[in-house]
């Protein structure tokens, strides 16, 4: 039994193309539709856990699935946006914990997100250096920002600016990182977090520069009337909030016109979620929409896996097909080497023998394909969460 | 050592083929180097099958020492092929896939009841050696020449210290002066192993260095 499988493997080892070949398709042949299955069971698992950890949303009217993306994974480059009154609207029902969210920023690719301190106790976020916000300009970074930018706290962070061209757009604000999060699996760990007033700042709703009434901003100031005073385009703006001029910075206009793209609502029990979904479904004119992330993850999953099964049976139809030729190749193969087998008889091998020869490359190649698409699906399985995350965040 | 005593022996091919063959008797004494010669598509290698055990004749019996080969079960029979008998056959039969030595070392991967151990690898260099071929053990048979491939095959055959040499027409292929090469080669071998050589070949330019040569067509035993 010892010399057929030692003949075998001699055999795999000698056709080393023809055996990387069989190898690889069968190895596919294994690993496609597993990985397929078990990526998107994965997947739909990841997307779900921070559905279900996220029980309503408010944001603008329009596709729903794209405010769930882009309040849970921060990922629309430009997300419809809602005011701050919302927020207030929302908060001032007493039925729920209402936390803002400003996620349209981008922070040397990472998404910078403008919300409120309840939005760290809500996640469960742990610092793992530093501390949370407390002035304006401040920010505190996912883990993975950390490791990836290689900053902490103490450290500082420049705002990207929508677009090089447009001059008078959004200017780069340096902030100072203030803390940075221990990991959390979870798209928190891919994101800068800062005030949602820090946010309102990096979009040029609030600003701060010279005080025109101080002596100092004489050059700056263009005509000093009752009550308003004129600058120049010499009037110094800062895109830096210090301890020195953060008293500098203010807002504009009402703030309950300022923007936001989303307000997750957090009530403490089923009896108050579904009374503040109910404000929202009886208002046919509000141009706000109430989302249940959980829900709208799961119409998205459906179609998903009912895409998933077609993959898959095409995959397993693709499957038999490569298994018929595998067939092929070794019936073939028996056949060429009939020669081989027929000295081997008339030197005294058994029929068991050759069986077992024949027998033994086909286990061989089988095995080492099982174990290779085993491996391969472990590696894809390890990195599925992070691959999601990756696309859901970019 | 083991002689060969066949008698009244018939074989005929089955289905439509027509072929027959026919021995009233053939007696090698143990030890002895024979060559048969005769015409192609006389016998001679069905001959040689029915000695091995790999062909059964219909009548008759095939005596290599003390077993009647013609009654031994198939297990038996295959037993018999690995422990007493070496065959050299007319194309080398080399396997590409295993190396020289690995060649040589063939009949013990076959065969599991006797060891494929450090005492079998010693064996068959020390059989490679013997016929100039040391330092070419790792090599493939396609890198060796037809004369080279046919030591191989010898050395093969002699591997597990048969009893009984078969030889079938082992200088098919080659030129003049490698045929005289191999037969001495054979008759070396067998004599230094003390085995008893049967060879069968259509050349007669071969046969003076044989004890004995048998004319095929004079073993013919025509009952009608």
């Amino acid at each position: 039994m010892n010399g057929a499988l030692q003949l075998g493997w001699r055999y795999l080892a000698y056709h080393r193309f023809k055996t990387a070949v069989l190898l690889a398709s069968v190895t596919l042949m294994m690993f496609l539709p597993a990985a397929t299955r078990l990526l998107v069971e994965d997947s739909a698992q990841a997307l779900n856990a921070r559905a279900a950890l996220t029980p309503l949303l408010v944001g603008a009217k329009g596709s729903q699935l794209e405010l769930v993306l882009s309040s849970l994974y921060f990922h629309a480059e430009s997300p419809p946006e809602i005011s701050y009154q919302v927020f207030k609207d929302v908060r001032d029902t007493e039925l729920v914990i209402a936390i803002p969210l400003h996620a349209r920023f981008r922070a040397r690719d990472f998404p910078v997100v403008g919300t409120s301190l309840d939005y760290f106790e809500f996640r469960n976020l742990e610092l793992a250096e530093g501390r949370l916000l407390g002035l304006l300009g401040e920010c505190v970074i996912g883990a993975g920002v950390a490791r990836k930018l290689g900053i902490g706290a103490g450290d500082s962070l420049v705002t990207s600016p929508e677009t090089v061209f447009d001059l008078a757009g959004v200017y780069p604000l340096k902030m100072k990182v203030a803390g940075v999060f221990a990991p959390s699996g979870t798209p928190d760990d891919e994101a800068v977090f800062v005030d949602v007033r820090t946010s309102w700042v990096i979009q040029g709703m609030g600003h701060g520069h010279q005080d025109l009434a101080e002596a100092s901003a004489g050059n700056a100031v263009l005509s000093r009337g009752e009550g308003a005073i004129t600058a120049n385009a010499s009037l110094v703006q800062y895109n830096e909030i210090t301890p020195q001029n953060v008293r500098e910075f203010h807002f504009h206009g009402d703030t309950g016109g300022f923007p936001l793209t989303a307000v997750i609502a957090v009530p403490p029990d089923e009896k108050n979620g579904t009374l503040l979904r109910g404000r929202y479904l009886d208002n046919k004119e509000s141009s706000e929409q109430l989302a249940v992330p959980g829900a709208v993850l799961d119409d998205l999953l459906e179609t998903v896996f009912t895409v998933q099964n077609y993959v898959v049976l095409g995959l397993l139809i693709l499957s038999l097909a490569t298994v018929a030729v595998i067939v092929l190749v070794f019936l073939l193969s028996q056949q060429l080497r009939r020669g081989e087998f027929f000295t081997l008889r008339r030197m005294g091998a058994s029929r068991a023998f050759i069986a077992l020869l024949v027998a033994s490359e086909i286990v061989f190649v089988f095995a080492a394909s099982l174990v290779l698409a085993a491996l391969m699906t472990w590696t894809v399985r390890a990195w599925a969460t992070k691959l999601l995350l990756s696309l859901m965040t970019f | 050592m083991s002689g060969i005593d066949i008698h009244g022996l018939e074989f005929e091919y089955g289905g439509q083929s027509t072929f027959r063959l026919q021995i009233r008797e053939l007696r090698l004494e143990p030890g002895e180097c024979v060559a048969i010669v005769g015409p192609s598509g006389s016998g001679k290698s069905t001959l040689l099958n029915l000695v091995a055990g790999t062909l059964l004749p219909a009548v008759g019996d095939i005596r290599v020492g003390d077993i009647r080969v013609n009654a031994l079960g198939e297990t038996e029979r295959r037993r018999y092929r690995v422990g007493q008998v070496g065959q050299v056959f007319q194309a080398f039969e080399l396997l590409e896939y295993l190396t020289v030595k690995e060649n040589v070392l063939l009949p013990r991967y076959i065969d599991p009841s006797t060891p494929l151990d450090a005492d079998a690898r010693q064996r068959a260099s020390e059989l490679l050696a013997s016929v100039g071929l040391a330092g070419k053990e790792s090599r493939r048979p396609s890198r060796l020449s037809h004369g080279e491939r046919q030591r191989v095959a010898v050395c093969r055959a002699l591997l597990n210290r048969p009893s009984l040499l078969l030889a079938d027409e082992p200088t098919g292929n080659l030129d003049q002066d490698n045929k005289q090469n191999v037969v001495k080669l054979l008759i070396e071998q067998a004599r230094a192993h003390a085995s008893t050589l049967l060879m069968v070949t259509h050349d007669r330019s071969l046969l003076d260095s044989f004890e004995r040569i048998v004319d095929f067509n004079d073993l013919a035993w025509d009952k009608a």
